[in-house]
């Protein structure tokens, strides 16, 4: 089936050019998501670069030491808010969230360019402030009275940019949940949606409930910077752990506005590579729902070593391990889904796989981190360093990757190199083991976070890291080349390469401008796949053709 | 191909409902996070760290409490408003614009007039800064919503933008000022009655 | 004879539990004890990891049993099996997690306990400590009371950009490294001048925040003499990686000889700093 293009009455600018322009069209503006967060991608990978380089010695000798707090703060600003969450959330949500729907476009189109356009000039002005003053030196935390007394130029500037992207940021988060609820075709209920709608949904939320929280607290900073006010300054009667308190009300929800998009896109490439329903879809919304739940009232495991109450610490404690429950029914469920599939071990899969091993990995680490008595050992340490880049790299930026090489095809129609993808996953898995792992045992022996110089029994294991660090920056490179590459000489793809069930793979690749050239297809069970057993030829049938059986029969 | 099902026509096609009062509703919930934030830290502030001996939180009731009423009444007001441009009155509609702007714009004089009367300036203590930062972005709010009124009135002239058939921006700048006065409620209780 | 999948599975089980078990026993990697509540800590810490360790090993053994077993082979088009869910399977996971952080919750907080963390702090019959000033968070030295009868050894710690200052209020020692003795309990009391920084000694597995304007307080019970790395664990600035220190724990008479060295009984008024 192959939909010819019909030429679109848009008086937008046409050919590559359109993705320059300040374009309305959701599969544009996902495009440039993805490939403007690409870029910054690469920023922040030079800048970790630069970081694993300083830390192959134990003293400081390869940066002057506020350039490597720059650096550090650079690096956590860029992967956090100009990389992943535009990517996981603005790139694939914009892509994939109105095919879902069945609907044209997103609900607010020109919102969504203007959220989209906030983020080059935001993250162009967060890099210049290295070259012009000096950036801030404060850690992507910006934990005041550090930031109210180092440089007030870089950590203004980095306010700026950050209050930019998260006006970026909320702009997009109204839009997915007015497409999501509002834009549904009729007939669509909200139960027979794709997973990565609620993921999005979920995310979205705590995006709009969060996020203004870090504005106002960052607009309050940004007076005591300038104005001398003394909310976060102690010397003028003010309190350095509220901002804390406002920071992490924010920055915790974040974690899950970076990995439940992550989560929902697993959703959509794991049962189709497996051939197999996703498992216990009921349960997955639930999921999603109590950890938008419980991601609002945890943050305070951020601060066990804060001076906080007792009881505070307690209930922190007990919310953040809780977390673990939905979490893990959601990893129970992937299993479940491989389990008896007829599983193609392409690299999306390798991808999804490697996620799940590294974010098991990570969420066990971050259980035995909610414990205080744990926590108030390796807070603070290369141990959560290492936690941290677990959730992350090894969840989120896998199944970005996953994600790439599973709708390439959809985007340009035609497939990615099997064989230089492969080689992608193996050196990006085992440059990630290799960088982060062992970190976890320098927090546990001593080393904390964010030293430029440190003990030198530490040298040999942090060398071990960096070498992972390099091979990770290797594994760049196939990547790159395929990506180009495959562009123009890719294997042609057809509409629907991996025989897939969900709206978008229902339209041609790439497709047309308004994404179906007729009706929307009402898609009620976007993950038929499979056969029941003893009842078609097992050899022969594919899930669309089943489901087409299953769907003439009931109605 | 029956497992993709069609339907003739439907509203999804081209022109979808409007969702635009859904998506400000939406923003309304994130700029009220905003404020929830401040009076979080303004609620920890006030229970945590004690002022410096000779400071104190006294308000001067007086004037805030008219504003309140002032604010309050500007919401009944627009109200009539909308109720009017529904019934095609373009006229009473106007009128009733002016007024709630006449009101916004007294509520945000008699702010300046309280400014300008307080004991103490922005800097002086974590109380002075907190009470400046909180009524300072709440008068923002009702100055955009004041200049919105001010377009919403000149638009809802008879021919204007503003019809029956569009409601929109009325509604829109309606379901706005009555997030802002809710605010100043809840500002006003926190602020200055506790 | 072929032995049931269902006892292979529980032998399986059990031997994954087991393996954990003794991996989380025997596998060391924490540095020294020092103090009396690292074995407290490291008793969780051989729990957590042995949990870690069963938990990983077991979804990674499903992950790559099930990926070799179901993977498709060249020539199969077919789908897998059409299971779109099982309630009872469902409910079963998600019942053991909340079983099992519920366990680690309540034990770790039975491990805080004792650790002292769970005690008031603001006890104003602790030394040193003014009715107006208000101690904000850290492990309390009131659980050691009568613990041996042994009172608590006062220390006030100053951290600043870029070091710690000990001071010793009942000897008059001011020093840059802190000297304390084997089984004593000891209470620093902790102020920061300029921002944050944090006070950790990982071979006492203990860490507080150093919080300008809110004073904390941290208290422990050394019980091995050597001398260990005091690292500032909070970003305070370019130098933070150099704001190190030592603690020397010594035996109780070296620690009593190096008192009365450094005492300045003669001009109890200048305090004088100890070179480190």
């Amino acid at each position: 089936m192959t939909i010819s293009l019909t030429p679109s009455p848009s008086l937008q600018p046409q050919g590559w050019l359109r993705y320059l322009s300040f374009s309305t069209d959701h599969k544009v503006i996902g495009l440039q998501y993805l490939v403007c967060g690409f870029l910054f991608y690469l920023i922040g990978g030079a800048l970790a670069g630069a970081i694993r380089t300083e830390l192959l010695t134990p003293i400081s000798d390869f940066l002057p030491r506020e350039t490597y707090n720059e650096v550090l703060t650079l690096h956590g600003t860029v992967m956090i808010f100009l990389w992943i969450v535009p990517v996981v959330n603005g790139a694939f949500g914009n892509y994939l969230i109105p095919f879902y729907v069945g609907a044209r476009d997103m609900a607010f189109p020109r919102l969504n360019a203007v959220a989209f356009w906030l983020i080059p000039p935001a993250g162009l002005l967060l890099i210049s402030s290295y070259f012009i003053t000096g950036a801030a030196q404060s850690g992507w935390t910006a934990y005041p009275p550090l930031s109210i007394t180092t440089p007030a130029t870089g950590q203004i500037i980095w306010i700026l940019s950050v209050l930019l992207l998260g006006g970026s940021s909320i702009f997009g988060g109204i839009n997915f949940i007015a497409t999501i609820l509002k834009l549904r075709r009729p007939g669509l209920k909200l139960m027979q949606l794709p997973m990565y709608c609620w993921a999005m949904l979920g995310t979205s939320i705590l995006v709009v409930l969060s996020t203004p929280v870090l504005a106002g607290t960052l607009v309050l900073l940004s007076f005591d910077i300038i104005a001398h006010t003394g909310f976060f300054n102690p010397a003028l009667g003010g309190n350095a752990v509220v901002y804390q308190h406002l920071f992490w009300f924010y920055s915790h929800p974040a974690v899950y506005i970076m990995v439940l998009p992550a989560f929902g896109l697993v959703s959509e490439i794991l049962p189709v590579h497996a051939r197999k329903p996703l498992f216990g879809y009921t349960t997955m919304v639930y999921s999603i729902l109590a950890i938008v739940f419980l991601g609002l009232i945890v943050w305070a495991h951020h601060m066990f070593t804060s001076g906080t109450p007792p009881w505070m610490r307690l209930f922190f404690t007990i919310a953040t391990a809780f977390i673990a429950v939905p979490t893990g029914i959601k990893f129970f469920n992937w299993l479940a889904t491989l389990w008896g599939g007829k599983i193609s071990l392409n690299t999306a899969m390798l991808f999804c796989c490697g996620f799940i091993v590294n974010f098991v990995f990570g969420g066990i680490t971050g259980v035995a981190l909610a414990q205080v008595p744990f926590d108030i050992h390796v807070h603070d340490t290369y141990f959560v360093v290492g936690h941290f880049h677990y959730i992350v790299y090894g969840g989120t930026v896998f199944v970005i990757f996953a994600s790439i090489y599973h709708w390439y095809p959809k985007v340009t129609g035609r497939l990615l190199n099997e064989p230089l993808g492969q080689l992608h996953f193996w050196l990006t898995f085992v440059g990630f083991n290799l960088c982060f792992a062992p970190q976890h045992w320098l927090g546990l022996n001593g080393m904390p976070r964010r030293v430029a110089e440190y003990d030198p029994q530490f040298t040999l294991i942090n060398q071990f890291s960096s070498a992972g660090a390099l091979l990770m920056a290797l594994s760049t490179l196939p990547f790159l080349i395929n990506v180009v590459m495959s562009a123009f000489n890719g294997a042609p793809a057809g509409d629907n390469p991996w025989n897939a069930l969900t709206p978008e793979w229902l339209t041609s690749s790439p497709p047309p401008v308004e994404n179906w050239v007729g009706e929307p297809p009402l898609v009620h069970e976007p993950y038929g796949y499979g056969q029941q057993p003893g009842q078609l030829n097992l050899d022969s049938t594919s899930g669309r053709e089943l489901w087409a059986v299953g769907q003439s029969e009931s109605s | 191909m029956s497992s993709i099902t069609t339907t003739d026509h439907s509203e999804t096609d081209h022109g979808h409902a409007d969702h635009r009062l859904f998506g400000l509703a939406t923003f309304l919930v994130a700029d009220g996070m905003t404020f929830a934030g401040f009076f979080a830290a303004y609620l920890t502030f006030r229970a945590v760290n004690p002022l410096p001996d000779g400071h104190n939180y006294e308000l001067e009731l007086l004037l805030p409490t008219i504003n309140t009423l002032l604010l309050l009444a500007s919401s009944f007001t627009f109200h009539r408003a909308g109720a009017a441009l529904r019934r095609s009155d373009h006229g009473l509609c106007q009128r009733w614009l002016l007024v709630t702007a006449a009101l916004g714009f007294s509520f945000l004089a008699g702010q300046m007039k309280e400014y300008f009367a307080l004991p103490f300036g922005l800097t002086d203590n974590l109380f002075a800064s907190t009470f400046y930062a909180i009524t300072g972005f709440h008068g923002l709010h009702v100055t955009l919503g004041g200049l919105m009124i001010l377009i919403v009135w000149w638009q809802s002239r008879n021919g204007g933008r503003i019809s029956v058939d569009n409601q929109f921006p009325l509604e829109a700048a309606e379901l706005y000022w009555h997030f802002v006065d809710g605010i100043w409620v809840i500002l006003y209780g926190i602020l200055y009655l506790l | 004879m072929r032995i049931p999948p269902a006892i292979l599975t529980l032998l399986t089980g059990m031997g994954l539990v087991l393996a954990g078990l003794w991996i989380g026993q025997n596998v060391n990697l924490l540095p020294v004890d020092a103090s009396a509540n690292a074995p407290v800590y490291d008793e969780l810490f051989k729990v957590l990891f042995s949990i870690g360790t069963i938990l990983f090993v077991g979804i990674l053994g499903l992950l790559i049993y099930s990926l070799l077993r179901f993977r498709r082979r060249a020539g199969e088009l077919g789908d897998g099996i059409a299971i779109e869910g099982n309630l009872p399977l469902e409910i079963l996971w998600t019942a053991i997690p909340a079983v099992v952080v519920l366990f680690v919750g309540i034990y770790s907080y039975d491990i805080y306990d004792r650790m002292g963390g769970m005690t008031p702090l603001n006890d104003h019959s602790m030394h040193g400590m003014q009715a107006e000033q208000r101690t904000w968070g850290g492990i309390s030295p009131v659980s050691f009371d009568g613990q041996e009868g042994l009172t608590p050894l006062p220390v006030d710690v100053t951290a600043m950009q870029f070091a710690f200052i000990f001071h010793y209020p009942d000897s008059n020692i001011t020093t840059g490294e802190l000297h304390v003795p084997v089984g004593q309990p000891v209470a620093l009391q902790m102020k920061a001048l300029d921002v944050i920084h944090a006070f950790w000694v990982p071979q006492f597995r203990l860490k507080q925040d150093v919080i300008p304007g809110q004073p904390t307080l941290l208290s422990f019970t050394p019980t091995r003499a050597g001398s260990y790395p005091i690292v500032c664990a909070e970003l305070c600035g370019p130098y933070h990686g150099g704001m190190r220190s030592t603690v020397i724990v010594e035996e109780p008479d070296s620690f009593a000889a190096w008192v009365a060295k450094n005492s300045p009984n003669a001009s109890v008024d200048t305090p004088v700093a100890v070179q480190s």
